[in-house]
């Protein structure tokens, strides 16, 4: 099959590891991976701040980018849902209303597209080490996404995943939240992270790297040593 | 920015500093949550009973004009009085009436919300009124002249020395801090009350259309009193109570239990289909029901939003919602707060002055999670950004969101973006976390990850070069 | 009062408010569409059943389920073989308790049982003195129905003496048979239908335990405004 990988734009420039994983991993299952270059941004920021007449045409540049794909995969939960469920909102009533909700029925949010999807669990990852798992907010509630992530994580070897109490409590990140409203945003992560730390794992492991970046940030400057990390790049692990 | 928009970030900033405070909230929340989580689990299918009860309330706010009119005439048939409000200032004011018809001195009161939503007490007291509010939390508030903290836990933020030195003040009673002693104290003291006021008033949580009564759910037995005792009964609720048959009360009365307190069901479910009726021998003489509107028809029109009409006022959205346990319930400065507050404030009270607190959330979805009724609650607070953008775009914030839609749809200038990014890395990291630096509001409590030297789009073209 | 005109005219603008409001079709929630409502509409008693927490088939089954779920709210429940040991049991909750005064209402079974109390007893047959009622020790009343799904009490104004009766004196007794057992909620709405309709009375509560409270850092206290103490005896 040929899958059309959206690379999300945090992704690419503050964690390319995690998207290089992603491809070495899908390419390994012996599928064709293509990655638009014209996408940058799935149009989030200004969509989620109320701002959809100015988050419409970055949208629909990304559409245009996904039209013909077969499969387009998504290395973020939270840029899933926004192609998936949000774009036919979107675009309700709009001439590009149907691609909308064409690409979105083909739309997988990574993880779950190797599970539910490919029907795939093991990539013969190694990882000794003890992890807690972040559900990202719109990769849970958004595309009810809960199971895939942690049968992934179950074939890892050596690899032990202890729940935290809070596993499904939001991070604090919520995009343009985090910057807005900066104190609500860093108690909750504070919550999160204490949370994380509770369960005496070395790292905090999850699908969204968006939610990661805002509990590393948090983390490091606390100069607390749980760390964190792509489910993708711990699929790659040897 | 709003003056309450202000108000909510300075309120909302001493809040999350206030660790001692988070912690009682969490302490809380989380055995409501274990109780909680155990009446669900004792459903055969919680999520049908969602669904149906979704259902039912759907049938009752889409024809609400229908079951409005059967509700009342079904209660005037019986000797009830109907009153109707467009405003809050007319609700009081027809209490006022009732009150000066009656010559009444005292109004013993049970918990109700929306007499907080029109600030009955107030008006009440600038007439001359005793008024005594005799649900426990709601009397405690009301001694440190507070409004609730939460819509179903008014004084859940307040520690049982605080409560006993709250006594001892007001009242000149206080044995010790044991909250049974400290609930026997606030027993006696109103016990007296209810003997003696004039007007016994109550809110409602669902008006039964069929049979025409209203239905208070309660646990301690104060607004089964207050209805008994004083020989006028007085009961404001909004015209989004209705129910349309008597038996949706079977599902309702006990989802609002799991949802609000984790109890299979509240101590007392109460229906009051009149006054004293013939052969009966108690109950008051008269009794008046009225029904609100205050801007509840604009959210009617609303028909994305509609279904916020359909809440039941249980709480569990505030319970679970990561900001509300964070900021706590004063800070939205509202009569309800939390996710469905953040809802339909702007509705009620006005969307620009109160946008903010649609855009306080990361939208996590967390409150349509746990909703009984099925609100579509976080992705309404999307849609009110939406409409307060349309309505009154931000100069700034919309011209940002131009020149990145720019700059995203051209890759060769969003490349540049990024290489400039990297290369002004080393002069943000002399700036970084201080008032010079853009990235601030982040870097004041986090670190920011360096941009990579080499992008993922950068390995990709090298790769399949 | 405001004269009748302007009542009706405030009643007439926001029912024309909602009907304008209405006159733009909400969405359905989620899956459920117009066609499932009216079936739900009129299955509901049968519908909600099927969802809400098990009860068991068989009388013995409801019964015992009514037990635990009165030994969970606190409620004091006794069972008794016959009418008589009914007697003596409240005969014992005087003694101990040292009742001094009850309130009570006449009835069936309230007629049956409560002579041998040898008490100064208030009646509520017919309209009475709340400053008597306020220092009675007990209040003793008949019910409607007890509702196993939830440990509930079902009483009206009608046939448990009033309003006041259940919920003024510190101690409710409850006297009943057990076949005014039911099932659950829906049956219980049922009944109260059956049994009333169209002229309800008016007030229909359901007590669920002793009065009780959590206002304080959510710890549990008996006996906030109502009774501290709910007991029901069965034959």
């Amino acid at each position: 099959m040929t899958i059309t990988l959206f690379i999300p734009c945090f992704i690419d420039a503050l964690f390319p590891r995690a998207g290089i994983s992603m491809v070495q991993l899908l390419e390994g299952l012996g599928h064709k991976v293509v990655c638009p270059p014209e996408i940058s941004c799935c149009g989030q920021p200004p969509f989620n701040s109320g701002y959809w007449d100015e988050a419409r045409p970055v949208a629909a540049k990304v559409l245009e980018q996904l039209k013909d794909a077969e499969a387009v995969v998504i290395g973020s939960g939270s840029c899933g849902a926004m192609v998936k469920k949000f774009y036919p909102e979107l675009f309700a009533g709009k001439p590009q209303e149907a691609m909308a909700k064409k690409v979105a029925a083909r739309t997988w949010e990574f993880s779950d597209f190797i599970v539910t999807k490919l029907g795939v669990t093991d990539f013969g990852a190694k990882f000794p080490h003890k992890i807690t798992f972040h559900d990202g907010c719109h990769g849970l509630r958004e595309l009810g996404i809960k199971k895939s992530p942690r049968a992934l994580l179950a074939k890892v070897q050596g690899l032990q995943l202890v729940e935290m109490a809070e596993a499904e409590t939001c991070c604090g990140f919520g995009g343009t939240f985090a910057a807005k409203f900066p104190m609500i945003s860093t108690a909750m992560g504070d919550v999160k992270c204490a949370s994380a730390a509770e369960t005496g794992a070395e790292y905090i492991v999850s699908n969204d790297s968006s939610c990661l970046m805002h509990l590393q940030g948090l983390l490091s400057r606390q100069g607390k040593p749980l760390k964190t990390i792509h489910l993708a790049e711990v699929l790659t692990q040897k | 920015m709003s003056t309450f928009a202000t108000g909510f970030l300075k309120q909302a900033r001493v809040m999350t500093a206030d660790l001692r405070h988070r912690k009682i909230i969490r302490t809380a929340l989380t055995n409501y949550e274990i109780v909680r989580d155990k009446r669900k689990g004792a459903f055969q299918s919680w999520e049908s009973a969602r669904s149906a009860a979704a259902e039912t309330k759907w049938e009752a706010v889409n024809h609400l004009d229908k079951y409005l009119v059967e509700f009342v005439s079904k209660l005037e048939a019986r000797g009830t009085k109907l009153h109707w409000a467009s405003t809050g200032a007319q609700a009081s004011e027809i209490i006022l009436e009732i009150v000066r018809e009656k010559n009444a001195r005292s109004v013993i009161k049970s918990k109700s919300m929306t007499s907080e939503e029109v600030h009955l007490n107030d008006a009440l007291e600038k007439a001359g009124l005793e008024v005594v509010e005799s649900d426990l939390g709601e009397f405690i508030m009301q001694l440190r002249d507070e409004p609730p903290y939460h819509i179903v836990f008014p004084s859940m933020h307040l520690t049982r020395g605080e409560i006993k030195e709250l006594f001892e003040r007001e009242l000149g009673d206080a044995p010790s801090d044991s909250p049974e002693e400290l609930t026997m104290v606030a027993r006696r003291a109103l016990r007296k009350k209810y003997l003696t006021a004039d007007i016994g008033f109550t809110g409602a949580n669902f008006a039964i259309a069929e049979t025409g009564m209203i239905s208070i759910t309660e646990n301690e037995g104060n607004a089964r009193l207050t209805a008994a005792l004083p020989k006028t009964m007085v009961s404001l609720l909004g015209i989004e109570k209705v129910l349309p048959r008597l038996e949706d009360l079977a599902l309702f009365l006990p989802m609002l239990a799991t949802a609000g307190t984790g109890q299979a069901l509240t101590c007392y479910n109460t229906m009051y289909g009149g006054p004293r009726q013939p052969g009966e021998c108690d109950g008051p003489e008269e009794f008046h029901v009225i029904l609100l509107d205050n801007r509840r028809t604009e959210l009617l029109a609303d028909a994305e939003q509609r279904d916020a009409l359909h809440c039941i006022r249980c709480g569990a959205c505030l319970n679970a919602c990561p900001i509300f346990r964070n900021i706590g319930g004063h800070t939205y400065a509202t009569t309800y707060s939390g996710p469905i507050g953040s809802v339909i404030t702007p509705h009620l009270r006005g969307l620009q002055d109160w946008k903010h607190l649609s855009a306080a959330s990361s939208l996590c979805g967390g409150c349509t999670e746990v909703c009984p009724v099925k609100i579509d609650l976080h992705h309404h607070l999307l849609h009110n950004r939406r409409n307060a953008a349309k309505e009154k775009p931000a100069l700034i914030e919309r011209s940002l969101y131009l020149i990145f839609g720019f700059v995203a749809n051209r890759p060769a200038l969003w490349s540049l973006g990024k290489k400039l990014g990297r290369l002004s890395q080393p002069l943000h990291n002399l700036v970084k976390g201080s008032a010079l630096d853009p990235a601030r509001s982040w870097t004041q409590t986090r670190d920011l990850p360096p941009l990579a030297q080499e992008s993922f789009k950068d390995w990709w073209k090298k790769r399949n070069r | 009062m405001k004269n009748e005109e302007t009542v009706l005219s405030e009643r007439e603008k926001i029912l024309a408010r909602v009907r304008e409001a209405l006159s733009v079709p909400a969405h359905v929630p989620g899956a459920h569409g117009l066609a499932p409502l009216a079936a739900s509409a009129q299955s509901s008693a049968a519908g909600v059943r099927q969802w809400l927490p098990k009860v068991g088939n068989s009388f013995a089954e409801q019964l015992g389920l009514f037990q635990k779920n009165a030994t969970e709210l606190k409620t004091d429940f006794q069972l008794f073989d016959s009418a008589e040991e009914m007697r003596q049991a409240l005969v014992r909750l005087r003694d101990a308790e040292g009742w001094k005064r009850v309130a009570c209402h006449s009835g069936d079974l309230t007629n049956a049982i409560c002579p041998p109390l040898n008490l100064p007893m208030l009646r509520t047959d017919k309209a009475y003195d709340v400053h008597e009622m306020e220092a009675c020790d007990a209040g003793i009343s008949e019910c409607d129905a007890l509702v196993a799904q939830t440990g509930s009490v079902l009483v009206t104004s009608r046939s448990a003496g009033g309003r006041a009766l259940s919920v003024l004196p510190p101690h409710h007794v409850v006297i009943a048979r057990r076949e005014q057992l039911v099932a659950d909620l829906p049956a219980a709405f049922a009944l109260v239908k059956t049994k009333y309709a169209p002229d309800f009375p008016s007030m229909i509560s359901f007590i669920t335990g002793p009065s009780r409270t959590g206002d304080i850092e959510r710890i549990l206290v008996l006996g906030a405004h109502g009774p501290k103490r709910l007991t029901i005896l069965v034959f």
